[in-house]
């Protein structure tokens, strides 16, 4: 059995003009042990799909429809008390902006051993220990010291070091990381990745990162989730996605990126994605990318919306023009 | 620019006849730490920009790289006088900027522009987009009513935009779209230097690069040089002729990107260049190694 069973998740949000389908018709599984990374660009439903499964989407949003299975324990039907249990010990969450997700009228000591004694009931002396022994694993240098400063007195990274202490301090079964180094600079980004990726190792942890860095997701996934206007539009092993991607929207983001190591891209133009994403309100009944793909003709493109489908072992993508069944040539020249 | 091992790529590098457009000498931007309740006293300085040289030829772009807080934006402001350099020479067009009298300045800012980081925060949402794009037109009383506003469809025009969304407002454009209205109005006094101040990192990556190939569009059409500053280096990379990478408020490599990228000598340009991710799961090993090598040029700030 998985570990986590996500099945046709729809989390939409309430606003004047109407529902915005955020997240619509996602499903996918995450065995033990493993990192499944979800890479899109902003609005494509990533952060709101870990918050569903955290159960911390706030009003006007709400889970509509869909079931989210943890060790076979159904999510969205459970009560808060449960689920406050189910999500301190068995699954955490850290958060982009490390600046703004601790107090910082409290001691960085106070807030960690806070969460330490609600879900583990030790004593203080106990929570004390076990707090500075999770500073260690996350690198922090003289750890029972800084247990006494204030969140001001420590560096970004060291901000998500200690989101990252405490989210661990239970010893969780399921890590969401929902762009965990996107506030921080590239070399404080490597470190932190690296500690994240050791415990994992070190805890037999469960992983779902979330990122819009295809560098960063192909450093640290096995199975990628590439998400497009609220939907999967592409599942596959992070060798096979990058690789040998098939929906022309991930061979378009992949082709825009630019590179440390090309060779003189001084007089070269990027690869461009023609438009912009469609409207959540009312999404459209056909292909969602056939507005901005160059190989969307005026067949069903612009009719039918197009299945998530096996293409290959473990490779699945919701196209009717993917790489691999391409024999035409793009649809006029965009 | 001038650097020790200068050499001449095949295009577009840095072979180059002329006078530079923008000459910056030993350039430096210390804020002082203050003090005591009745009298300030100074008692340190940061030192943000400390002894910061290099030049830009006409036409060509220097990319100024590194990470927050190395000083590289508060570089693009000394060189156009939005700050006070504590220190140092800003030549540009042959002329001293940072003893220039106010009136003077004025007529050179004709001359050097900028565009922001966030088109969120640099349009001011009470001004349609005709406004905003043709202000800097008002300001410097180029033209008449009729002109200024032909100007500023044509604009519109040369950045992607329907010449007709002049009465609209800011908000009613994504992100991208509003960084075309930033550039349009940096165009509008159809300046030498264009500062780009972290111009896409507020973007998604297919917006960004479409506003890359707009500024490498723009600075064909236009012969602009740009001083393009920003912390992602695969896009520094794709602007520049030159790079230099800055750490702690010093230039501590520079040279033409093709060497500073293929051979970096400096501990600390390795060192970033190492902690990039790169979208190849292949490589994964060979970086994490890369980046163990090169860790001692580091120190995580605590």
């Amino acid at each position: 059995m998985p570990l986590l069973e996500v099945e046709d998740l729809r989390t939409y949000f309430k606003t004047r003009e109407g529902e915005v389908h955020a997240v619509d018709g996602v499903s996918f599984e995450v065995e033990e042990g493993s990192v499944l990374g979800i890479v899109g660009e902003s609005g494509c439903g990533k952060s709101v799909t870990s918050l569903s499964i955290m159960g911390l989407v706030q009003s006007p949003g709400r889970v509509v429809s869909g079931s989210i299975r943890f060790e076979g324990r159904e999510l969205t039907t459970m009560s808060d008390k449960a689920l406050e249990d189910v999500r301190g010990m068995q699954i955490s969450m850290i958060f982009q902006d490390p600046m703004t997700s601790l107090n910082p009228t409290l001691t960085i000591g106070t807030q960690i051993t806070e969460t330490i004694r609600r879900h583990l009931g030790l004593s203080k002396a106990e929570a004390d220990k076990r707090a500075i022994q999770l500073l260690e694993e996350v690198h922090i240098p003289d750890a029972a010291r800084r247990m006494r400063d204030y969140p001001h007195r420590f560096s970004g990274g060291m901000r998500q070091r200690v989101m990252i202490a405490m989210a661990l301090s239970c010893n969780p079964k399921l890590l969401i990381a929902d762009e965990p180094t996107t506030a921080l600079d590239v070399t404080v980004q490597a470190g932190v990745l690296e500690t994240l990726d050791e415990l994992r190792r070190d805890h037999g942890m469960t992983m779902i990162i979330i990122s819009h860095n295809m560098g960063v997701i192909a450093e640290t996934a096995e199975q990628v989730l590439v998400m497009y206007a609220g939907q999967i539009v592409e599942q596959a092993s992070v060798i096979d996605l990058f690789d040998r991607p098939e929906h022309p929207y991930t061979e378009a983001l992949l082709g825009s990126l630019p590179h440390i190591d090309d060779h003189d891209p001084r007089n070269d133009r990027l690869a461009t994605i023609p438009g912009r994403p469609p409207d959540l309100l009312v999404p459209p009944e056909a292909c969602r990318f056939a507005p901005r793909c160059k190989y969307a003709g005026i067949d069903d493109c612009s009719k039918v919306q197009p299945e998530l489908r096996e293409i290959r072992t473990g490779h699945w993508v919701r196209s009717r023009h993917p790489a691999s069944e391409r024999s035409a040539e793009p649809v006029g020249a965009r | 620019m001038s650097t020790p091992d200068q050499q001449s790529t095949t295009n577009g590098g840095s072979s180059q006849s002329g006078e530079p457009l923008l000459v910056v000498q030993n350039l430096k931007k210390w804020f002082p730490i203050k003090k005591g309740i009745l009298i300030d006293r100074t008692v340190d300085h940061v030192k943000a920009v400390d002894d910061v040289s290099f030049e830009i030829y006409p036409g060509k772009t220097l990319g100024l790289v590194g990470e927050s807080g190395s000083g590289k934006s508060t570089t693009g402001y000394c060189v156009l006088e939005l700050l006070k350099p504590t220190s140092g020479s800003v030549r540009f067009l042959g002329e001293e900027l940072t003893t220039m009298k106010k009136e003077d300045l004025r007529r050179m800012r004709r001359e050097m522009q900028i565009v922001f980081q966030d088109p969120y925060a640099s349009l001011n949402p009470r001004m349609t987009v005709g406004d905003i794009v043709g202000e800097p037109l008002l300001v410097h009383k180029v033209g008449n009513r009729a002109r200024r506003r032909k100007t500023v469809q044509e604009l519109l025009e040369v950045v992607g935009f329907n010449p007709d969304f002049v009465n609209r407002y800011p908000h009613e454009f994504s992100g991208g779209q509003r960084q075309r209205i930033g550039i349009a109005r940096a165009l509008a006094l159809n300046p030498r230097l264009i500062v780009c101040d972290e111009p896409v990192s507020a973007l998604d990556v297919s917006i960004q690069a479409q506003i890359l190939n707009l500024l490498k569009d723009l600075q064909g059409e236009f012969g602009l040089t740009y001083l393009f500053v920003a912390h992602d280096l695969a896009v520094v990379r794709t602007m520049s002729d030159d790079i230099a990478v800055m750490n702690k408020g010093k230039i501590v490599e520079a040279g033409p990107a093709e060497r500073v990228y293929t051979q970096p000598q400096d501990e600390y340009t390795k060192a970033l260049l190492a902690a990039v991710p790169v979208p190849d799961p292949h490589r994964m090993r060979e970086r994490k190694e890369e980046r163990r090598k090169h860790k001692h040029a580091l120190a995580e700030s605590i």
